[in-house]
């Protein structure tokens, strides 16, 4: 009884690893219609500036990461994938081969071998089922989205986000420079993912690979939570955070992929366009 | 290449500049053709049929999981050309035109067994990757716990990559084992052990037993994380013979003070040296003349005395228990005495009787 309890923490905290790594893609996807396959190695490039900043310490690393990975997004957009815009199909081949030449990057840079990157004190111990970083964890994950809530809502840049998200041509027309808008949300919601991956360096590997094991269920919950929509993102890993929690539990790991990946299709059936979406004519 | 197989290429490349150094064989240099498997399986068959046929070379050293040999073994056998596979393996195969110079499970499974059991450890969890080593594994130990009076408390297994494991550490500390058997592979490993340290289960009250956790993956799980644990191997770094303090010289020499040798890089850099070996008695290189030539071909390596079975083409090895020291080094705690002879089918155990 008290393992099934003790899923309930556990799924929460799956969901917020689900979204640290989707918050960032439901911008670029949501927004800008970009499959970013390369969105895992933004992750990956921030999990490795933590591993560089060790001596400096954990908190450095997030600013830092944030700053690092953005601009390997703004550079990637800027120089490849603005010139793709309206070909989702090769976009989605464009970055993933850039995502390939990252990984191999990272090879040459620090060797094919897994890193390590130590726990600050700290973050050792625990609170019940939950340890310590994995209710940072948690917490990282309320401050992103509130963060990222605050600078849509409250923010002018952020109200030309949205403007930009709804209705890109009226978005233009009314003296919006959406190119400008473009490259913010690129260099934010990369940023994002490089803060997603300092968080991942407290409980999974941190090697050349990192980013494919994100990956799938980055775009999982952006899917299934709306594009471009943070209240769908937020649900939608929750949801799955939970679903995969309880799954798992009653079956086994193999087997609770299967079942979300089911749920995922049968809910897209129903609502093909995720949890949230915006009701619009301009939108295709 | 990924993580480890790049070191264990490293191995053989030495191997290959000690032996030419040393005037090569029946007076002819070694010339390394180095192909990537990519980790695909089909890429191992494609570019070990490339060797074969166009290439042409004497022998083949490589693989690295389980389905990367299996992918492998058709073309070797079709084409009659010879493989060197340098990893422990779940057992249960010999193939003619294969040699095997990692454990096969009577040399690293069931010794590891054994240890838990001469501990005290009665209850076992089961831990692996969902692919075809773990699950051959894990029904071998379950034979062996059933002969042995141990019990099964759970047997899970997650996907190749897999990263999440709170799930699976709540069910391991619910159901309360003595210590935990884990089979999990490559980057996974990572994921769980940091987990499982997060979440305050230590080595002394849980130890877990682990045959895929080298000096070199100790690296990247972090210390922290995995001092104290059960590693089960032939070889370690801190391994005490004088072919391995020269092996780790000339290693440390060529490649960089900071790097570790490891078991499986220690098998791929004696499976050159065994085929030297074997070359040299048969003088010639010719497939079927080494095959023959290879029975009985017996070396001191870093990992002690090393001898090819020639009947199933495997090798005698001394069976090593170590705990992974706070330092990233591997101490020894329990040993075979002598090496043991390679039993892939398992025969000469009778509780093994109904798995093959």
């Amino acid at each position: 009884m008290e393992g099934v309890l003790n899923q309930l923490p556990i799924g929460l905290s799956i969901g917020a690893v689900l979204l640290l790594i989707a918050l960032g893609l439901t911008f670029t996807f949501g927004q800008m219609g970009v499959i970013n396959m390369a969105h895992g190695e933004f992750i990956m490039a921030g999990a490795y500036t933590a591993y560089l900043l060790q001596g400096v310490g954990f908190l450095v690393a997030l600013p830092a990461a944030f700053v690092v990975a953005g601009l390997m997004g703004l550079v990637l957009e800027r120089t490849l994938i603005r010139r793709f815009y309206g070909r989702p199909l090769d976009t989605l081949l464009l970055t993933w081969g850039v995502s390939l030449m990252l990984q191999q990057l990272a090879r040459d840079l620090f060797g094919a071998p897994n890193v390590q990157v130590v726990s600050p004190a700290w973050l050792r111990g625990g609170l019940g089922i939950l340890p310590y970083n994995r209710l940072f964890i948690m917490a990282l994950a309320v401050l992103s989205v509130l963060a990222i809530w605050a600078y849509m809502h409250k923010t002018g840049q952020g109200r030309r986000m949205r403007a930009v998200m709804q209705n890109r041509r009226l978005a233009a027309t009314s003296g919006i420079d959406t190119g400008r808008v473009d490259q913010r949300t690129f260099f934010i919601g990369s940023g994002l993912a490089g803060v997603a991956g300092v968080a991942l360096t407290l409980i999974g590997p941190v090697g050349p690979t990192l980013g494919t094991y994100y990956i799938v269920d980055a775009f999982l919950v952006v899917v299934a939570g709306g594009l471009g929509q943070l209240r769908g993102a937020v649900l939608a890993a929750i949801g799955l955070g939970l679903l995969n929690s309880y799954a798992e539990f009653w079956s086994d790991a193999s087997l609770a992929k299967v079942i979300v990946f089911v749920a995922i299709i049968g809910f897209l059936q129903i609502r093909p366009q995720g949890l949230f979406f915006v009701r619009s004519r301009a939108l295709t | 290449m990924a993580i480890s197989e790049v070191t264990v290429r490293d191995a053989e490349l030495l191997a290959i500049d000690e032996i030419n150094a040393a005037g090569g064989v029946l007076g002819k240099k070694l010339e390394p053709v180095v192909e990537d498997g990519a980790s695909d399986w089909p890429t191992f068959a494609e570019k070990a049929t490339k060797l074969i046929a166009q290439d042409k070379v004497a022998t083949v050293f490589g693989g690295w999981t389980s389905a990367s040999r299996k992918a492998m073994l058709p073309v070797f056998e079709k084409r009659k050309a010879l493989l060197w596979y340098p990893v422990q393996y779940e057992g249960l195969e010999s193939s003619p035109y294969i040699f095997y110079t990692g454990a096969t499970t009577n040399q690293q499974i069931v010794p590891g067994l054994d240890y838990l059991k001469e501990k005290g450890k009665k209850k076992l969890f089961l831990v692996g990757s969902d692919y075809v080593f773990p699950r051959t594994a894990n029904k071998i130990i379950k034979a062996y716990a059933a002969a042995n009076g141990m019990e099964v408390l759970g047997e899970e297994y997650t996907p190749l990559g897999h990263t999440e494991y709170s799930t699976l550490v709540n069910k391991i500390t619910e159901a309360k084992p003595d210590a935990v058997f884990n089979t999990l592979n490559g980057d996974s490993n990572v994921a769980f052990f940091k987990q499982l340290k997060s979440a305050g289960v230590s080595a002394e009250q849980m130890p877990v037993m682990s045959v895929s956790v080298a000096e070199e993956e100790v690296k990247g799980i972090g210390v922290d994380n995995v001092a104290g644990q059960l590693v089960a191997w032939n070889y370690y770094q801190t391994t005490d013979t004088p072919a391995n303090q020269k092996f780790v010289a000339a290693f440390k020499a060529k490649y960089g003070a900071d790097k570790v040798t490891s078991d499986p890089m220690e098998a791929g850099y004696n499976a050159v040296y065994l085929w030297a070996e074997a070359a040299k008695k048969a003088g010639s290189t010719d497939v079927e003349a080494v095959k023959k030539a290879a029975g009985g071909v017996s070396l001191d390596r870093p990992e002690g005395k090393v001898t090819i079975d020639g009947d199933n083409q495997h090798v005698y090895k001394t069976a090593r228990i170590g705990v992974v020291q706070p330092d990233g080094q591997i101490k020894e705690v329990w040993n075979s005495g002598e090496p043991i002879k390679p039993d892939p089918y398992l025969k000469t155990y009778s509780w093994a009787g109904g798995l093959v």
